[in-house]
């Protein structure tokens, strides 16, 4: 008996010991520890973005905007192809389909040649190609990995410590930035497309002449509205923004651009931010790869004289005169930037653009400020409960409730050094486990206590009582727990991160709190009936 | 030794219709509001409903009627306002299914720093939930739900003999509903940590009932002769003593999550507190006496 009882403190001690030493991490001794120590146990309790703060972000992957832009690429591919063999044809791309005019078999044999991707859908007429189901699935999900990576190299750049990017279901991408300052500009810097384009400017058609100098913001739908219909077929209007310096007025001007991009910025390769002598502002610098490069001389020498918008998401930021034939691949982009704005768009442009537009899903964003109040107010509610609890089981059981109350500290070290060894992460909603756990964790002792009290009304010894208390209290005990543990369990499967975090220290409590009761109160009533036989139980 | 309660000899199951009346008020109205949960007509958090909600600390008192004015006088609608148990600190929402997040949050936070200065605020958090991912938790809690139904029936099954699991099972949907329908009543927030609490209050309160049970059976092996009524009053009021203690100390626990534990774990530790009450009464008043009804009283519900 008495090396039973010495076995089982040894076991307590040792797990006690374990949980302090992964618990350190969390004091002011750390800097204490020698460096093996540091090396091996790097942190102590992770805390969850709800009580760090930062930004919980889910993406979506516009993956039939990715098939679109496919299409929209292989069209002048096509086009390309068939004028090399003599064809003419009209080839565009109309949303996930190409259409080819006019329907022969000729052109039909040529592109089917090439282009095994496609499926031909309808040949009345035209020909109108789609690419197959299984194109689509793969570009979809090219799309996806792809602009993960891209999102983890803008992450990156722009510095935030322990990144979570990870790929979720089929079309999504969930992003975690703990402690971050600035969320509104990291969501803008992810969610940018970045597609950087440089269109020519159509000032030879006559619609050109007619556009009015500037317009106001909210005139522009209504501009848009007067020359609909008169805008020729390969053109568009995009529109600058300007910012008058001294009365902070906006104003939009607008160009007629053609359509088909002279040059796309997946042929960069690098960007940076300098600073304009002249007016100290930041433009954005850029060079292209040597094939861009030498696309970028062609164009420039080409069009000499004319006007080259330079175009990103769709807004046009500035519309430069070519002046002569730029060799080298150097470009910059001026717009009215701020240095911070100036910097995020090197970087965007640097980690390349994304395959697709993705949309924001979700965002919780928790400011620092709310977590250190989470922090103060989970602490203080667990101090609390622990007081009272304390408070009405030594009350309501006198020593044994001390018995009970050594128990729930040793408990709540042990699973404190749980959540940091298995590396689980403390959320606001797993303090509350942590609280709930502290009220938990006595109804084990609760329950023998009644049935030791029972046992001793019915006439027991004091030892006899405890022995057959804890016998009969076991299966009711294990009973209540695992009832627990079933709904911790769903809530694990199904629950979103703080939830997770509930379940864990719900789950880990209570299964710790079979051990300290079942071993650790047990033995402690051993050690004392071993001692001596007590005449009298103090419950 | 200290007793709340000494020996009783209550009646327990000679009140049971009585019982059954207050629980098949309580069953019914939270059935109505989970009908009303589903069809979108509760008040549903913003995680369910899909929408944003901006989370604002005043440095000094903000009254609300100036926040409304403010709002309003921008043009934005459908925007609930809510103060919240922390000092100086205000939600404002809008249950909005918008395809494009991002916009509500700038423009809220930008009408209080533009219309009330002198009062510096804070963005203490922002939650933009777009429909998709609304629609996404609301199908996962009913997951959650049926799933842990599914499991506590499992093991209810599997420990005990079908009447208890009846019993136990009946009281555990008792509970949840009756949460769930006192909420409602409330006007409280349906949200995701309401699920969470109630998850656990179907797991908590199955402790008691267990506790219940696992003497009725007890006693029941011994007493043959005994009508079973008498054998489950006399079960109950042998343990009335533990299950009413252990509940008390996950509601002191409960206490002090509500008053001091911050304003996301409020309403939270307040389904805890009436859960931990309505599962002790249930294990009681509902469990026991269907185990009693169940394929006739009178009976021998063990054999030898």
């Amino acid at each position: 008996m008495k090396k039973d009882v010495r076995l089982r403190f040894s076991l307590i001690a040792l797990s006690a010991a374990l949980a302090l030493f992964y618990l350190i991490p969390n004091t002011p001794l750390y800097d204490y520890m020698p460096q093996t120590y540091k090396n091996t146990v790097t942190r102590g309790i992770t805390l969850g973005l709800d009580l760090q703060g930062g930004l919980h972000l889910v993406f979506e992957v516009e993956g039939n905007r990715a098939v679109e832009i496919t299409a929209e690429r292989r069209a002048p591919a096509i086009k390309k192809l068939l004028e090399g063999k003599k064809l003419s044809a009209d080839v565009k791309a109309e949303g996930a389909t190409i259409v080819i005019t006019p329907a022969s078999d000729e052109i039909r044999r040529a592109v089917e040649a090439d282009y095994k991707e496609f499926e031909l859908k309808n040949s009345s007429g035209r020909l109108v190609y789609a690419l197959s189901s299984k194109e689509i699935k793969w570009i979809k999900d090219n799309a996806v990995d792809q602009a993960l990576e891209t999102i983890r190299n803008r992450v990156d750049a722009f510095g935030v410590a322990e990144p979570v990017i990870q790929r979720q279901g089929e079309n999504e991408i969930v992003v975690q930035l703990p402690g971050i300052k600035d969320p509104k500009r990291a969501i803008e810097l992810i969610g940018k497309t970045a597609q950087l384009e440089f269109k020519l400017v159509d000032d030879e058609s006559p619609l050109a002449a007619e556009l009015p100098g500037s317009v106001k913001p909210e005139e522009e739908a209504e501009m848009l509205k007067k020359f609909e219909g008169r805008i020729p077929e390969d053109d568009v209007i995009f529109f600058e923004r300007t910012v008058n310096k001294n009365s902070d007025e906006v104003f939009k001007r607008p160009f007629l651009l053609k359509k088909q991009s002279l040059l796309t910025g997946d042929l960069l390769s690098e960007a940076g931010v300098s600073i304009d002598n002249r007016f100290n502002e930041p433009y954005v610098s850029i060079k292209f790869n040597p094939e861009g490069a030498r696309l970028f001389e062609e164009v420039t020498g080409k069009y000499v004289k004319r006007r080259m918008a330079i175009i990103l998401d769709n807004s046009l930021y500035s519309a430069p005169v070519i002046q002569e034939k730029i060799s080298g691949g150097s470009a910059q982009i001026t717009g009215t930037f701020t240095m911070n704005e100036a910097r995020d768009l090197s970087i965007v442009l640097r980690a390349g653009s994304l395959p697709a537009p993705v949309k924001m899903l979700q965002n919780i964003t928790v400011g620092p400020s709310l977590g250190r109040d989470s922090i103060t107010a989970g602490s203080r509610a667990a101090l609390l409960a622990l007081l009272l609890v304390s408070g009405f089981m030594i009350f309501y059981y006198r020593f044994s409730g001390v018995i009970a109350v050594s128990a729930l500290v040793l408990n709540i070290l042990l699973l404190l050094g749980a959540i940091a060894a298995l590396k689980a992460t403390l959320t606001l909603p797993g303090i509350a486990g942590v609280v709930l756990a502290i009220g938990m964790a006595v109804d084990t002792n609760v329950l023998m206590f009644e049935r030791i009290r029972e046992e001793l009304r019915a006439g027991k010894t004091a030892r006899a009582a405890v022995d057959s208390g804890y016998d009969k209290a076991f299966y009711t005990i294990v009973d209540s727990h695992v009832t627990t543990l079933i709904t911790a369990a769903v809530l694990f499967q199904f629950g979103t991160g703080p939830i997770k975090g509930f379940a864990v220290t719900l789950s880990l409590g209570v299964t710790i709190n079979l051990f300290t009761s079942l071993i650790g109160t047990k033995s402690i009533f051993d050690f004392l009936n071993s001692r001596k036989e007590v005449k009298e139980l103090s419950i | 030794m200290i007793e709340l309660i000494r020996k009783t000899d209550i009646d327990f199951m000679g009140k049971k219709y009585i019982a059954f009346a207050i629980s098949g008020v309580l069953t019914l109205i939270g059935l109505f509001a989970t009908v009303q949960v589903g069809r979108g007509a509760a008040n549903l958090g913003i995680d369910f409903a899909g929408g944003t909600a901006v989370q604002i600390k005043f440095e000094k008192q903000a009254s609300l009627d100036s926040i409304r004015g403010l709002i309003s006088q921008a043009g934005l609608k459908d925007v609930e306002l809510q103060e919240l148990p922390t000092e100086n600190k205000i939600l404002i929402m809008v249950k909005k299914e918008e395809e494009r997040l991002g916009g509500f949050s700038d423009k809220i936070v930008g009408l209080l720093e533009k219309g009330l200065p002198g009062n510096r605020i804070t963005v203490d958090s922002v939650s933009e939930i777009g429909p998709k991912v609304g629609k996404k938790l609301r199908v996962d809690a009913l997951w959650a739900v049926l799933a842990s139904a599914a499991g506590i029936l499992i093991y209810v099954g599997w420990r005990f003999q079908f009447r208890f699991s009846v019993g136990a099972t009946v009281a555990t949907f008792h509970d949840v509903f009756a949460v769930m329908g006192i909420f409602y009543l409330m006007g409280r927030e349906i949200n995701l940590i309401l699920v969470t609490a109630l998850l656990t209050i179907a797991g908590y309160s199955l402790t008691d009932t267990v506790v219940v049970f696992d003497r009725i059976r007890e006693n029941l092996r011994f007493a043959l002769k005994e009508p079973v009524e008498k054998v489950i009053n006399r079960s109950i009021n042998e343990v009335l003593s533990r299950t009413i203690v252990t509940s008390l100390t996950v509601f002191l626990s409960s206490l002090a999550l509500f008053f001091t534990g911050g304003e996301v774990l409020h309403d939270f530790a307040l389904a805890m507190l009436i859960g931990i009450i309505i599962g002790t009464y249930s294990s009681v008043f509902v469990a026991s006496p269907i185990v009693l009804l169940w394929g006739g009283s009178g009976k021998p519900l063990v054999k030898k």
